[in-house]
């Protein structure tokens, strides 16, 4: 196998999905939150790569993989400046930021160990907010508390 | 027939401005005419999975003033959910055997999940640390009867502000009327930032202060509240300011002639008992007037006014 070959593997998926400008620190959140990890899809990543907007970039690249709303909703929970772009037939069919959306359902745990959705295993409800500093909050629906980003965790 | 009819109370949040003075309103009329006989056949469930005797005793005698029945417990230990049963089962039991149903639960956010499996109104009378919407009633009609008028007061609120689920719940509730707040605590029981900025999106003025003095000769209303100790991750912390924030006869010479000191009761030490005699004390006369704002909610609710 030569190594010209080898690159063209890793550069290029013909059907799937790259998700591009993850903040470097956060590729590997990015991965397992999606169980990427477990996942029996070929999956190529890469990060701390040189971007010009970021500094330094994640990327990753799952073949045969296409997100759903939800899966779409997690990413964009850990990598809100991520891109998603869908890969058909080698070329490019779809390319958008995600988005944050308005309310998170049952993807996030609760941080308030006293809350009701953690002691009676209730789907949990957060409305996604800001800070005065800007910084994304989820306002739990039901113990009114808010969590940072520092505190998700994933169901 | 009022738009409340039917609705859950869960949080002071859930009320706008105009129907918090609604329900004003009506305890008003409710102090003026305590007994009617309104909710005769009525049954109302007060479900109380931890015991909160003041709380309870303020709804219930609420229920039997306005002629109404009571069903329910005082605490879990007697009940099905000692049994393991979950709240979804026990709310949805209960709902078959009465009209509204009140509850007080140490989980948080148990009152506005209960409100959402429940097929009849629910009247949260505290869940956990998070809300307690009938006591922020009651407090603003305190407010707006010694102050008759609930738009701009000067308040100062004393003591454990960081953990006080009742001064979060006023504070909100005062910034639809355009209050001052001044703030008074030690530097680890300051209130949280997301309190503080409430105020500030609504476009109001706060101050912080370590020292109770500062505060009296400016306040319209000083609410007191207590400090617990097990509150202070160090102890000894504990010990230097737990003396600080304690209110003596003496202390209100200088204070406004129009100012009175409420607390939510029950008192530890925070208030030495001679201020009790004077006439600026008003916190056995606000806890009365709970029972009027609870005959108001339960009576708006149930569409009987
Ligand atoms: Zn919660």
């Amino acid at each position: 196998m030569s190594n010209k070959r080898t690159e063209l593997k890793v550069s290029a998926i013909r059907n799937g999905t790259v998700i591009d400008h993850i903040p470097a620190d956060n590729t590997f959140q990015v991965l397992k939150m999606l169980n990427l990890d477990e996942s029996n899809r070929q999956i190529y990543f890469g990060t701390n790569l040189d971007s010009k907007k970021f500094g330094k970039k994640g990327i990753i690249k799952i073949s045969g993989k296409f997100f759903e709303e939800e899966e779409i909703s997690k990413i964009a929970l850990v990598a809100p400046s991520a891109t998603l772009i869908e890969i058909k037939d080698y070329d490019v069919s779809k390319k958008e930021s995600v988005r944050l959306p308005e309310t998170v359902e049952k993807i996030v745990k609760c941080f308030n160990p006293k809350c009701v959705t953690n002691i009676q295993h209730i789907p949990t409800k957060f409305t996604v907010t800001q800070d005065h500093k800007g910084n994304m909050k989820l306002a739990c629906h039901y113990c009114e508390k808010t969590m940072g980003e520092k505190h998700i965790e994933f169901l | 027939m009022s738009k409340l009819k039917g609705k859950s109370l869960v949080s002071i949040t859930d009320y706008s401005k105009d129907d918090i003075l609604r329900i004003l309103d009506t305890a008003e009329e409710f102090e003026a005419n305590q007994r009617q006989n309104i909710l005769n056949g009525y049954v109302i469930a007060s479900l109380f999975f931890e015991p909160s005797t003041r709380t309870r005793l303020s709804f219930e005698s609420a229920v039997q003033y306005l002629g109404g029945s009571i069903i329910g417990f005082a605490s879990a230990d007697t009940s099905s959910v000692k049994k393991g049963e979950t709240l979804k089962d026990t709310i949805l039991t209960v709902s078959n055997y009465s009209d509204l149903i009140i509850m007080r639960n140490p989980m948080d956010g148990s009152a506005r999940y209960a409100s959402e499996v429940s097929p009849v109104p629910i009247i949260n009378a505290g869940d956990g640390a998070n809300q307690h919407p009938t006591q922020c009633l009651l407090d603003l009609y305190s407010i707006r009867k010694t102050q008759s008028t609930l738009d701009n007061i000067d308040i100062a609120m004393i003591g454990d502000l960081k953990y006080g689920r009742t001064v979060h719940s006023l504070v909100q509730a005062l910034s639809l009327f355009g209050a001052k707040f001044h703030f008074v605590s030690p530097d680890s029981l300051k209130m949280p930032s997301s309190v503080k900025t409430w105020v500030k999106n609504a476009g109001l003025e706060y101050h912080q202060y370590t020292e109770l003095t500062d505060v009296i000769p400016i306040a319209d209303i000083l609410y007191m509240t207590r400090i617990q100790g097990e509150r202070f991750p160090d102890p000894l912390e504990y010990e230097k300011v737990k003396n600080s924030y304690i209110l003596e006869n003496a202390m209100l010479e200088n204070s406004k002639d129009n100012m009175k000191v409420l607390h939510p009761l029950p008192r530890v030490n925070e208030i030495t008992e001679d201020v009790d005699d004077n006439p600026k004390a008003y916190y056995f006369q606000q806890a009365k007037n709970g029972v009027y704002i609870r005959q108001a909610l339960i009576a708006t609710i149930l569409g009987l006014k």
